[in-house]
């Protein structure tokens, strides 16, 4: 039986729903659940929100259980925590979605092919597209890197896009993450947590699949070493069991099968990788690895870190092992780079970009810095190089005298900060203790570089847990939800 | 396999082993308690004795009453023997490893943990001591059971059960020291009915009454001591547990059994030959407080030489001598990792 579309009963979990003034990735403006989101809408109107709260403490049960957890630092006996995981899955239809993998992809090609030219000829500086000054200025710049050529020319092998909606409900990147970034395992889970809480929904959602997400890795990674070796031995390289992402490091090494090693488990030989093993060494030819560029071979980058492989590089450099993502990737992580990005993509594939950036003012130029001087009360200001969370000013919310730090941090350091004016994030529904209440999410997608470029469909939702937090960091007291790409064919035929 | 994983492996899996058989322990007392009404405190020091960490005790706890002792034995977290430190230790070490062994394993370490961890574990331990550490040893079996139901037999099962068994061999062999500790005030009680309710409190605790029951039937020393030691088919037997600990080292090694290429498989092949030798006659007649000192003793040896053998971080250099056994050198190595 089909209600007529005038007069759907609200939820039980829905009575107190409050749109707000913010784009509900669940309604629409006269507060109706759109298209993708009605056959879940409806489901949950027949659960109770007792029931609703039961199947939640199941799905942290069963987390806690399986100990996914994240490690926070400089806490001892509660050192692991869970990510609150959110019962109420996140859906983008199809079509949108098709359009956000193309941009994906779009995006991941120009940074890569950027990022090869930075560590050659630089032809996007001596084209005056990009001040050289930027660029020699890039707290991630390598120069242990130049000249590299990577297996494939590929530097960016996984990459993490930080995606928001804005009020209007456009997508807008908020950032690249080049170097290692974290959070596909919590999708692989939170897919795994969903299919249980929800069975018959998601059975008739027709949400495409992560599940081969490790597969692809697999393939991604072990294809850097085809042209040497038939059967490359890939590894995933973790700083330790204490690292805040440590979970995550285990897991994909255990869904792809590797070997999960730390720095003290290889060493370098007449510039080949070994691993120590019960049996002797045996070579090593791709390294995922989780570690940041500094402490990655303490003969290359910082020699006071513990957690790396003395000679790694020069094994590196003589095409003696693949590592992912390649060192020297983060440069374009930077966010001054970042405001490039549009431009970057016109320069190396002539084409319009189609994912668009985020209004962005760099402080070093000067017009521009009097500009967020001027408006600091109303705008976002981030450090060029941070990740995280960390360091950041969110102006509507900031005190007076955090606004006067920030204006002094600037003019000390300009090149170090941009800022973007405060976003109104899109809210999706969460369960909480007054029943369903909207809060603010990122999208998350990730990008595997290989032979040819996946993007696995959906992506980490974070969720900013705390009423009306526009921070959704898993450091800073944020959530996950499960994100479903749902097929055209599942939506109601009208 | 690396030689980080198959120390976390081979210690997880002793950890576990051993807070089951503190458990073991801390049974056995409580079945001869049940079973000698006015025996009463005096019984439990013995026990804090045998584990070897009796200066310890000393140091932080008065009186050895059945609280202090099982809190010291159970709970303590700076005493490493504790059930609870051990518990926690195999879980360090299960976490280090979570992706060399089955998610199996590793959900069922995490939830013995937290039922040490609960609020009234303390309560239920003093005051429901039989089913609580009767819980802790079904929680170590299971442990046991998933691991040889969801590994593969492969090297790091093999890591695994030698782990155990080793600690097995030690732990059981103690079980029976705890004996001679119990008997010593009153040598007189030899042969008396109390005796027999002490033997068999005693195997009840290693789980082997009814086993010694069907080989031997009538409680005797000398036939105690055959079967806790000298039995090649009870699995908790010393003797036994030695034989298949030795047929996990070949098979680590790829060796065949008989012989040895490295140091533990010597000395275990040695120590396992000389058992499998002895009648418990013989070694009633050394003392079995000697023998099981020295049984001790040389099990301790055994693991030092797993651990040089297998875990130690030799230098590479060193490694690609001793890799080299055809006179090869390094560069011809190093080319040949190359092709």
């Amino acid at each position: 039986m089909k209600l007529p579309d005038t007069v759907i009963p609200p939820a039980v979990g829905f009575d107190a729903y409050d749109v707000g003034d913010f784009y509900d990735e669940m309604f629409d403006g006269d507060r109706q659940p759109r298209a993708h989101y009605r056959a879940l809408y409806d489901r949950f109107w027949q659960l109770r929100t007792d029931e609703l709260e039961r199947r939640q403490l199941a799905a942290e049960r069963s987390m806690r259980r399986l100990g996914i957890t994240f490690s926070v630092y400089g806490d001892q006996e509660g050192s692991e925590r869970i990510i609150p995981f959110d019962i109420c899955p996140r859906i983008i239809p199809e079509a949108e979605w098709k359009w956000l993998e193309r941009g994906l992809k779009q995006r991941i090609i120009a940074l890569n092919k950027f990022i090869d030219d930075i560590y050659h000829k630089q032809m996007i500086v001596r084209d005056g597209v990009i001040p050289e000054f930027v660029v020699r200025s890039c707290a991630t710049l390598r120069q242990q890197c130049m000249g590299l050529d990577p297996p494939m020319g590929i530097w960016c092998h996984i990459t993490g896009v930080d995606l928001v909606r804005d009020r209007e409900g456009q997508f807008y990147v908020l950032e690249d993450n080049l170097r290692c970034p974290s959070g596909v395992s919590y999708v692989l889970q939170n897919r795994q947590l969903i299919k249980q809480t929800f069975p018959q929904i998601f059975e008739q959602a027709h949400v495409l699949p992560v599940d081969d997400y490790c597969s692809r890795l697999l393939d991604a990674l072990q294809a850097q070493m085809m042209h040497r070796v038939r059967q490359p031995h890939v590894v995933l390289l973790t700083p330790g069991s204490f690292n805040s992402a440590y979970f995550e490091h285990s897991y994909l090494a255990q869904q792809m099968g590797i070997p999960l090693v730390e720095g003290r488990d290889l060493v370098v030989h007449d510039s080949y990788v070994y691993m120590r093993t019960t049996r002797g060494f045996e070579r090593v030819d791709v390294i995922y690895r989780r570690i940041d560029d500094d402490f990655l071979d303490p003969q290359a980058f910082r020699p006071d870190s513990m957690l790396g492989v003395p000679g790694l590089m020069q094994a590196y450099r003589e095409g003696h092992v693949a590592l992912a993502n390649a060192p020297g990737a983060g440069i374009a992580d930077d966010k001054v780079v970042y405001a490039y990005v549009p431009e970057i993509i016109r320069y190396y594939l002539d084409e319009e970009p189609i994912l668009p950036n985020v209004e962005t003012f760099v402080c070093w130029d000067e017009t521009q810095r009097n500009h967020v001087l001027a408006n600091l009360d109303k705008m976002v200001v981030k450090p060029a190089n941070e990740s995280g969370g960390y360091g950041m000013l969110i102006g509507p919310r900031s005190t007076k005298e955090e606004q006067a730090t920030f204006a002094d941090l600037i003019r000390a350091k300009p090149r170090n900060y941009i800022a973007q004016p405060t976003l109104n994030l899109s809210r999706v529904p969460v369960l909480t203790e007054n029943g369903m209440e909207g809060r603010h999410v990122d999208l998350r997608p990730f990008v595997v570089y290989g032979k040819e470029i996946y993007v696995l469909p959906g992506g980490l939702t974070r969720v900013a847990l705390r009423k009306g937090s526009l921070v959704v960091n898993s450091s800073q007291g944020g959530g996950s939800k499960d994100t479903w790409v749902m097929c055209d064919r599942s939506s109601p035929v009208s | 396999m690396l030689s980080r994983v198959a120390e976390s492996i081979y210690w997880m899996s002793r950890y576990i082993e051993r807070a089951e058989n503190v458990a073991r322990f801390i049974a056995v007392n409580l079945n001869l308690n049940l079973d000698m009404p006015g025996a009463g405190e005096q019984q439990w020091l013995p026990l804090v004795v045998t584990t070897g960490d009796h200066e310890q005790f000393k140091e932080r706890y008065e009186t050895a009453t059945k609280q202090n002792v099982i809190r010291f034995l159970t709970f303590d977290r700076e005493n490493p023997n504790s059930i609870m430190s051990s518990v926690r230790a195999a879980r360090e070490n299960a976490r280090a490893v979570r992706e060399s062994i089955s998610s199996e394993m590793w959900e069922h370490i995490n939830r013995f943990y937290l039922l040490l961890r609960e609020n009234n574990a303390e309560a239920a331990a003093y005051e429901e001591s039989y089913d609580f550490f009767d819980q802790i040893r079904f929680s170590g079996q299971q442990f046991m059971g998933i691991t040889d139901a969801t590994m593969t037999h492969g090297e790091g099962w093999h890591f695994c059960r030698l782990a155990r068994l080793i600690e097995r061999a030690d732990k059981t062999s103690r079980i029976l020291d705890v004996k001679y500790f119990i008997l010593l005030p009153s040598p007189a009680d030899i042969g008396t009915p109390f005796d027999d309710i002490q033997w068999s409190a005693l195997l009840r605790s290693a789980s082997a009454l009814e086993m010694y029951r069907q080989r031997h039937g009538r409680l005797e020393p000398a036939s105690v001591v055959q079967f806790l030691i000298l039995d090649r088919e009870f699995p908790r037997a010393v003797l036994y547990c030695l034989t298949k600990a030795n047929e996990s080292l070949h098979a680590i090694s790829a060796s065949p059994i008989g012989g040895f290429v490295n140091k533990p498989e010597q000395q275990l092949g040695q120590l396992r030959a000389e058992l499998a030798y002895t009648s418990s006659q013989q070694i009633i007649e050394r003392g079995l407080h000697e023998f099981v000192d020295d049984l001790q003793r040389r099990l301790n040896a055994i693991g030092e030489g797993i651990s040089d053998t297998f875990f130690a971080m030799r230098t590479i250099e060193v490694a690609f001598q001793r890799q080299a056994p055809f006179g090869q050198t390094q560069a011809q190595l190093a080319a040949a990792a190359a092709s």
